[in-house]
């Protein structure tokens, strides 16, 4: 690790003050930037923790309804306490392990965008919005390919807000070594139709599968899914094919759909 | 009723408290005043030539000592390999030069170009980054078969090619063995891959290096199965320093897996700078650093041939293996393919003719030695799939063609060079029929189909060689070193005893296991016996820990020495008692007099040895301290069978394994808890293999599972619990403990048995295949099923 200078501011506005400096980086959970730190992949000259700042902590539902989770919170505490939405807290509780669980934030998840995360794909799934210290972002405008995402230089993201479906479920097929996601698929049903977001799978990291939403917003049942989608842009490496994933993004999506309800 | 102590008593382990506690004393956790950080500077491309390195800003950098290079070190020796092995030419294999820091040419990922030593680590590797290497890149080479092809880019330029040897086993024995697969009714040939593995043991290396000028001694703290081995080769052939001026001390270790028996340039390299710069210098070695530098394990290319009979009798076998050395030879790396494989290759059957093929190759990867097994696995994979799936084309039931062909008699010559002197197969078949319930697994498969999962059933024998001896055959096998041990026994006024052994502990629990020996032999309490090991002042010259050796070399030593003290104990008790000698007898701590009810406790007389007022000091001297050496007469032959019972879901792929049973025969046990949790790690790490672990490199030589993150370990949710049971003992006949070793068994055992499972799945299903390679990953099996 290179030297760094550290702040912990206590709101957004001093958050945002400090990560103006170059080379400022924000730090969530610390449990990817840490690590590429102490590898000396990333070396930022100062470092900004999010966590002293209340207001990016905790749950509460909006007034249309809408889970908000703070851009803080850790995967513990959404898996502990967003029973509102529990195909979201389900996904929460089955990343990493304990340890990753108290320290790995929303904020810094979505952040970074891996393309084998898990919540990409519950935020892409559920149609959420991105907000940050300046804006609100669509989740369909916010991920932009893997570990590319909305944000600005600075930015930070405050909050996370879903809209909660009837019915959702993500189904995550760990890659043996990582236990990411090798492929992950969340599905979500709402009223006025369904949405079907994979991770893990593609080139261009978390992206919809509008084929599979199609065929079961008329029709929500495993058997309405459709065949696996073309191996073409799907990821190839160490634990699996293309092709492999792309017949995995079927599998998982029925799977969704059966557990979904 | 189990006993409570001694010999087959399981006393729980008293290392454990200070592991369990945070209180070991492992390398990393000792510092040295003064002491210096090294940070070694190692190559990122797999082959190339060092054109110039440029250390001018790296020097200047805040807190550097000293930045080494392979210039520093011309003149000095280069790190041996400690055993030669001869082609079927009868020419000695090629041997490459390993020099401490690279010279001319770097030739994996991972080498040690430059060497940095800093006031702090962090400043160490600061200036690593400085040092400005100006490499040519070379093609490199990394698949076997292309690196035999001629004209291949060579890795070491004065080789005549990437040879290292081309083995023949047993030559004179090919003709018979052609001439009996002409005639065989069947022929079952299969290809297979046994891969590459990196060890992982929990604990990284680690080496300070240390010297004190006014006595010119150096010390070497290190993580190593075997300090004394280090002390000799680091000494003898790379620095030039002599025994006496040389301490190797091995603290608690954790985990070795056969990864820390051999000697590295790292600790080379920290006594070198040590002495140089009169000042202590450690290096710890980080888990990225541990993927590329620890020796792997595995990595063979096999093609094997089984010939039957009419009436499935094995008549012959053949096996053609293309052995990966990596970049250098390491410390036993010849050996593992060769003695360690070859003599392996009967198995548990009487095939009277068997010849084996291989060919060690030299590739720009990490260095390739003994991982858990060494050989053993690598020779018992290849023969329970090839006898399985000869049972699956001759439509046969796998138990009973193994049955069919099971070696009944012993002591059993085999022709490959070995004799058994005990075991019994159809027992150890016997008990896993019956523990892992094997009647029953028809229903477990239609209960597993309602469900939508294929149920498969694997099967697997291995016969293990442990404690590899004698010395002198070894050493005419091309072993540079003797495989003896020793141990010296101290028997203390009061009577306790401390026992310095030259085997070592990094995990085997010998702390508790060897005193429950030393115990029963006197018939006192465990607790007066201590063990002290790893330290080369202390104990006596001796090997080490790998091969499933302590407690059969290690142990046979210990119980001569012991030996030797209650002999001494007898006279000196007969002269207290004022008795013959020879009615002398040593019972539950006490001597008596046969036949009479004199009687003088232990601690009476080991106090008269040191306090000899009333003492035979004309026939034997005071005191009470006695070294043995025991070289073994032979390999002991621990052997079992294996059941493995996975499902798998026909949708992903992924397997998992619902059931293991182990039954096997150790010869006598000591420790039943301990063997068990030996057992158990060996499964757990073979589970590793058959599922999940590969060392995979890209065409440029580039490790691509290089972190956790594609470095599959297995996890305790991996595994079931398995059913272990070593009832079955037919005792080592030459051995004074009737003890075979256990260490390596689960290891070797359970791969094939996963792996024969999953095919039989498949097959349950419909798929017509005979064969996955390891790892077998839901990728694996989905495309298996997929055509
Ligand atoms: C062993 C292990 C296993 C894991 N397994 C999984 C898994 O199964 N599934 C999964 O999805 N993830 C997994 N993760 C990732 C983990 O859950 C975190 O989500 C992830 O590391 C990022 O969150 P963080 O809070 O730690 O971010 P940090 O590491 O602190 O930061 C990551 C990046 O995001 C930026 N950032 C952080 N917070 C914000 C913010 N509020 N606004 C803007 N930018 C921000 C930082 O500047 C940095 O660039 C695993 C991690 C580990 C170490």
């Amino acid at each position: 690790m290179y030297n760094f200078e550290f702040e912990k501011p206590s709101s957004i506005a001093d958050a945002v003050a400090a990560l103006g400096d170059e080379d400022a980086t924000a730090l969530g959970g610390g449990q990817t930037l840490l690590p590429t730190m102490k590898q000396r992949l990333a070396s930022p000259t100062k470092v900004v923790s999010l966590l002293g700042i209340s207001e990016m902590q905790g749950i509460c539902t909006g007034d249309d309804g809408a889970l908000c989770i703070g851009g803080a919170t850790n995967h513990a505490a959404v898996a502990a306490g967003a029973s509102a939405y529990p195909g979201l807290a389900a996904l929460a509780g089955g990343i990493g392990d304990p340890a990753v669980r108290a320290r790995g934030t929303i904020g810094g998840s979505l952040a970074n965008n891996d393309p084998a995360a898990c919540y990409p794909a519950a935020a892409l799934g559920s149609g959420a919005t991105i907000v940050t210290n300046a804006r609100e972002i669509a989740a369909d405008d916010y991920f932009q390919g893997m570990f590319t995402t909305a944000l600005n230089e600075g930015e930070i993201i405050t909050e996370v807000r879903f809209p909660v479906p009837e019915a959702s479920n993500y189904q995550k097929f760990e890659q043996p070594a990582s236990r990411f996601a090798l492929v992950g698929v969340f599905v979500a049903k709402f009223s006025d139709g369904v949405r079907v977001a994979v991770t893990g799978a593609s080139e261009e990291g978390v992206h919809r599968w509008t084929a599979a939403e199609e065929a079961l917003s008329a029709n929500f049942s495993a058997d309405a899914v459709p065949a696996a989608p073309g191996a073409d842009g799907m990821i190839a490496d160490l634990h699996g094919t293309a092709a492999y994933r792309a017949h995995l993004v079927a599998v998982l999506t029925k799977r969704a759909v059966a557990a979904a309800g | 009723m189990p006993k409570d102590h001694g010999i087959g008593a399981s006393p729980k382990r008293r290392e454990d408290i200070r592991f369990l506690s945070g209180t070991g004393n492992y390398t990393d956790d000792m510092n040295v005043n003064g002491q210096a950080y090294v940070h070694f500077l190692r190559s990122d491309v797999a082959h190339g030539r060092i054109k110039s390195i440029n250390l001018d800003a790296a020097s200047a950098m805040p807190g550097v000592v000293k930045i080494f290079t392979g210039a520093d070190f011309e003149g000095v020796g280069g790190i041996p390999c400690g055993w030669e092995v001869t082609d079927k030419h009868g020419n000695a294999m090629q041997e490459p030069a390993h020099p401490v820091l690279a010279q001319g040419k770097v030739r994996y990922v991972g080498d040690q170009i430059a060497a940095v030593v800093a006031e702090s680590v962090e400043q160490a590797r600061d200036a690593a980054e400085a040092i400005e290497v100006d490499i040519e890149e070379l093609p490199a080479v990394v698949d076997m078969a292309s690196a035999l092809v001629d004209g291949s880019t060579k890795v070491h330029d004065d080789l005549t090619s990437n040879l290292c040897y081309d083995w023949g086993f047993v030559e004179e024995n090919k003709p018979a063995v052609e001439a009996a697969f002409a005639e065989a009714a069947h022929v079952t040939t299969l290809e297979l891959r046994n891969n590459r593995l990196v060890a992982n043991p929990m604990e990284p290396r680690v080496a300070i290096g240390d010297f004190e000028r006014a006595s010119g001694n150096s010390t070497l703290f290190t993580t190593s199965q075997n300090p004394h081995v280090i002390r000799l080769l680091m000494g003898a052939f790379v620095l030039g320093i002599p025994e006496h001026k040389l301490r190797v001390v091995a603290p608690d270790v954790g985990g070795g897996f056969g990864t820390k028996i051999f000697h590295y340039a790292e600790e080379a390299f920290c006594t070198f700078a040590a002495k140089a710069l009169n000042r202590a210098v450690k290096w710890t070695s980080t888990r990225s650093e541990a993927f590329i530098s620890d020796a792997h394990g595995r990595d063979h290319v096999t093609t094997i041939q089984l010939a039957l009979d009419a009436d499935n009798n094995f008549t012959a076998l053949r096996t053609d293996t293309m052995a990966n050395m990596g970049a250098y030879l390491s410390t036993f790396a010849p050996s593992v393919p060769t003695w360690l494989h070859g003599t392996l290759m009967a198995g548990n059957y009487k095939t009277p003719l068997i010849y084996v093929n291989v060919k060690a190759v030299f590739t720009n990867t990490v260095p390739v030695d003994a991982y858990r097994g060494a050989g053993r696995p690598e020779a018992t994979y290849q023969l329970e799939r090839v006898v399985d799936k000869a049972a699956m084309e001759l439509g046969v039931d796998p138990i009973a063609l193994r049955r069919q062909n099971f070696i009944t008699e012993f002591p059993y010559a085999t022709p490959v060079a070995v004799e058994y002197d005990t075991g019994d197969y159809h027992a150890t078949m016997d008990v896993l029929e019956k523990m892992a319930d094997l009647s029953g697994f028809e229903a477990r498969r239609k209960e597993s189909e309602a469900r939508g999962k294929l149920r498969g059933l694997g099967i697997n024998c291995y016969i293990e060689a442990c404690g590899i001896a004698p010395s002198n055959l070894v050493g005419q096998l091309g072993a540079r070193a003797g495989l003896y041990e020793s141990a010296t026994v101290r028997v203390n006024a009061t009577g306790g005893l401390v026992v310095m052994t030259g085997s070592h502990s990094h995990g085997q629990g010998h702390e508790t296991a060897f005193p429950q020996v030393i115990a029963e032999m006197i018939g006192i309490d465990e607790s007066m016996v201590e063990i002290e090991h790893g330290d080369t002042d202390k104990a006596p010259m001796g090997m080490g820990t790998y091969g499933s050796r302590s407690l059969a070399v290690g142990g046979s030593a210990m119980v001569r020495a012991t030996e030797k003290i209650i002999a001494k104990t007898k006279k000196i008790a007969a002269h207290l008692m004022e008795a013959a000698e020879a009615d002398i007898e040593l019972k539950d701590g006490t001597f008596s007099v046969a036949g009479t009810d004199k009687s003088v406790a232990w601690g009476d007389v080991t106090l008269a040895a040191y306090v000899p007022h009333n003492y035979p000091l004309e026939d034997i001297e005071p005191g009470l301290e006695e070294t043995a050496f025991y070289d073994p007469a032979n390999f002991t032959y621990p052997s079992g069978a294996y059941a493995c019972e996975v499902e798998v879901d026909p949708d992903t792929g992924k397997v998992t394994i619902e059931a293991f049973n182990a039954a096997d025969d150790f010869g006598n046990v000591v420790n039943p808890m301990i063997v068990d949790g030996q057992v158990h790690g060996g499964i757990g790490q073979g589970i590793g293999q058959a599922l999940l672990e590969n060392a995979a490199y890209d065409e440029n030589g580039q490790l691509l599972s290089a972190s956790y993150m594609d470095y599959a370990m297995p996890r305790a949710s991996d595994v079931p619990f398995y059913g272990v049971d070593h009832s079955c003992q037919t005792p080592c006949t030459h051995n004074p403990l009737g003890v075979k070793g256990c260490g390596e068994a689960g290891a070797i055992g359970s791969p094939p048995a996963v792996v024969n499972a999953v095919v039989n799945a498949l097959r349950s299903g419909g798929h017509d295949i005979h064969h996955i390679d390891m790892p077998v990953s839901p990728s694996r099996v989905w495309q298996a099923m997929n055509g």
